[in-house]
């Protein structure tokens, strides 16, 4: 996919000073050791991981887990307390400006000014990126075009939508041409319609821009976009691959049975067929291989009445259960989801 | 829906078959010149905000009006009494050049709070990011709040007729330099305070605080002539007595009076600003307020350059 987004390139990239020009698989972001504090409280925990150039890159894992901290270091609004970051070949604790000049930035909370006009905005970018005066009308109204609100640019942002919001915002991300793309959840307080729209833009530029893009997301669904994905939790990188890759590293698939009881069913699962169950998602769950050829047999022999059972292929769900014992819901903790999120808000502070 | 972003293909002028050529933008390395264009667009944000909230430039203008027009109606006979020619010399007058600074005053610190407003509503991260000197963005809102509350000033300085003032050239055109000078000092104060306050409420709360006294000790309401020991030390350390003298100074050498009462009037109404028995020269007394705000301008640009 990568690979292909290169290919159609005519305009090349803007001029890099560590970048070449030419194809080919390069570094754009190189982590290594990374550690962040608040008091504390240990946000990252060491991380290391490189994205190549092109590559549409997901950090993957629940509210809290360390997601947006990294990426506020690795955009220079936050030091880290240890490690490094380079970014577009510049290090993103000591060379900032240079870092900022190469990024675009599509935050998690809207950061437009509601009072002024799209266009308005978009200027207001473009000025304060030094983006060149003659460059400036037709990169807008390419960029406008990209995400379909060009008709709507003499409009105040405060009639927008929150999915036009958001495209806006990824529209002024882009202005500058920069070489990396960070989306911290992009599509968070989306309806799913919306949010479907939303990756059709995302997807669409890849193939415009030459263009990196770093991500990061709660949602599974949304994960399986990405070239490569790392499944953050609790601060640590605990598995990181493709999504194919990482799906066929679990290899079994998950059923879910509901039965009349749940933990006699978790004991005589292991007495009988040395599997281990859990309940999650409200359902007893396990892994087997050949799961349509298990469920006969659980059937016959089976003691405890099963009121419905499903059975799944591995999906980015299985993979994150596999690598963090929890499915992501239950490490958000269902309706403490919400307290969750702020507290993560809390954590990394707004500035 | 990607239908909507392939129909009107922008530059479509040099485009190969379905791919669109994409713009080519170098962004420059940092200079003065991009510097300039981010103080520039700042600015700019800042008078289009304006022009949008009339509301707000309505309301900032009653309070100065009030001043002038009940309180200096209705103190004139009590202060008449001290005047040695209380017929030919209207309270509203002496009072004038105080309540011209007032009409910028509020404007020109508030205009700071929308840094605050910007950082609730996620705007100002939007400028941190920006690869430009944090004190262009600060230089920027000053010279953008000066703007407005000098803009303010000049709608007051139409009502110089009302308070015996003539509209003369040299006069309005000293006026308006020194509304601007004052104005941009009380912006960076603004800014510099909002930038290290996070809420809206504690910014306005401290900074209501704050502008009562610094009026009430500017001289703008009374002469700074025998004053208590205690009350000399506090209207000296008070920048705007820096402005509203040398404003006075200048209005009141443009009155059509006598050349007698002139004498008399400077005397007893605007004397000169003194330390200790120095006489504090016009330039002195101006330095000091640019000062304050070059200063101030410093203190909010190393602010907003922290980071986590």
């Amino acid at each position: 996919m990568a690979a292909q987004t290169r290919t159609v390139q005519t305009g090349a990239g803007p001029v890099a000073h560590r970048l070449a020009d030419g194809s080919g698989p390069e570094t754009v972001i190189t982590v290594s050791g990374l550690v962040k504090q608040y008091g504390d409280i240990e946000a990252v925990r060491g991380i290391d991981f490189t994205v190549a150039r092109g590559e549409t890159f997901g950090f993957l894992g629940p509210n809290g887990a360390g997601k947006s901290t990294t990426i506020k270091i690795l955009c220079t609004l936050a030091n880290a307390t240890g490690g490094t970051a380079v970014v577009a070949g510049y290090d993103a604790a000591t060379e900032r400006d240079a870092v900022r000049r190469n990024i675009g930035l599509v935050f998690q909370d809207t950061t437009l000014d509601t009072y002024l006009t799209a266009e308005q905005n978009l200027r207001f970018h473009a000025e304060l990126y030094g983006v060149p005066k003659a460059a400036v009308m037709p990169r807008m109204r390419q960029v406008m075009d990209m995400v379909g609100l060009w008709d709507r640019k003499d409009s105040l942002v405060s009639t927008y939508s929150g999915g036009m919001q958001r495209r806006l915002e990824i529209a002024r991300g882009l202005l500058h041409a920069p070489h990396v793309l960070f989306l911290d959840e992009p599509t968070v307080g989306l309806d799913p319609q919306t949010r479907s729209s939303i990756w059709t833009y995302i997807n669409d530029l890849k193939s415009r821009e030459d263009i990196t893009i770093f991500l990061t997301t709660h949602y599974m669904d949304e994960a399986e976009h990405c070239d490569r994905i790392a499944i953050i939790d609790h601060g640590k990188i605990v598995a990181i691959d493709t999504p194919e890759a990482l799906k066929a590293s679990v290899g079994k698939d998950r059923v879910q049975i509901h039965t009349a009881d749940d933990q006699r069913a978790i004991a005589e699962l292991a007495a009988k067929f040395g599997i281990e169950a859990a309940v999650h998602d409200g359902a007893v769950t396990f892994s087997v291989a050949a799961g349509e050829q298990f469920v006969p047999r659980l059937f016959t022999e089976f003691s405890i009445p099963i009121r419905s059972v499903s059975v799944s292929r591995p999906s980015l769900d299985d993979v994150f259960m596999s690598y963090t014992g929890t499915t992501i819901r239950d490490a958000e903790g269902g309706a403490g989801n919400e307290f969750m999120r702020n507290m993560a808000k809390l954590r990394s502070g707004r500035r | 829906m990607t239908m909507a972003t392939q129909t009107s293909s922008p530059v479509a002028a040099g485009e190969a078959g379905a791919v669109v050529d994409r713009i080519r933008v170098s962004v420059p390395d940092r200079g003065l010149r991009h510097d300039l264009r981010a103080v520039g667009i700042v600015w700019r944000r800042e008078l289009i905000r304006f022009r949008t909230d009339r509301l707000r430039a309505i309301t900032a203008l009653v309070q100065p009006f009030l001043f002038l027009f009940i309180l200096g109606t209705g103190l004139s006979n009590l202060a008449g009494g001290s005047l040695p020619h209380s017929a030919s010399f209207d309270f509203k007058t002496f009072i004038y050049p105080g309540v011209l600074a007032m009409s910028v005053l509020f404007t020109a610190i508030f205009s700071a709070g929308s840094i605050v407003w910007d950082r609730e509503f996620g705007f100002l991260r939007e400028i941190l990011v920006a690869p430009v000197s944090r004190a262009s963005i600060v230089v920027g809102k000053c010279l953008g709040g000066a703007t407005i509350a000098t803009f303010q000033g000049v709608i007051f300085l139409c009502l110089a007729w009302f308070a015996h003032v003539p509209y003369n050239p040299v006069l309005i055109l000293g006026l308006i330099g020194m509304l601007l000078l004052l104005s941009f000092t009380l912006t960076a104060f603004g800014v510099m305070m909002a930038a290290r306050i996070k809420q809206f409420q504690a910014f306005m709360a401290l900074t209501q605080m704050l502008v009562l006294p610094l009026f009430f000790l500017s001289g703008a309401l009374y002469p700074l002539v025998g004053l208590p020991a205690w009350l000399t030390v506090l209207t000296r350390l008070d920048p705007l007595t820096y402005i509203v003298g040398p404003m006075r100074h200048l209005v009141f050498s443009h009155l059509n009076v006598p050349a007698h009462v002139s004498a008399l009037i400077n005397a007893h109404l605007a004397p000169s600003i003194t330390w200790g028995g120095w006489v504090v020269p016009l330039w002195l007394s101006l330095g000091i307020v640019a000062a304050m705000g070059i200063g101030m301008t410093g203190v909010a640009s190393a602010e907003f350059s922290k980071t986590e």
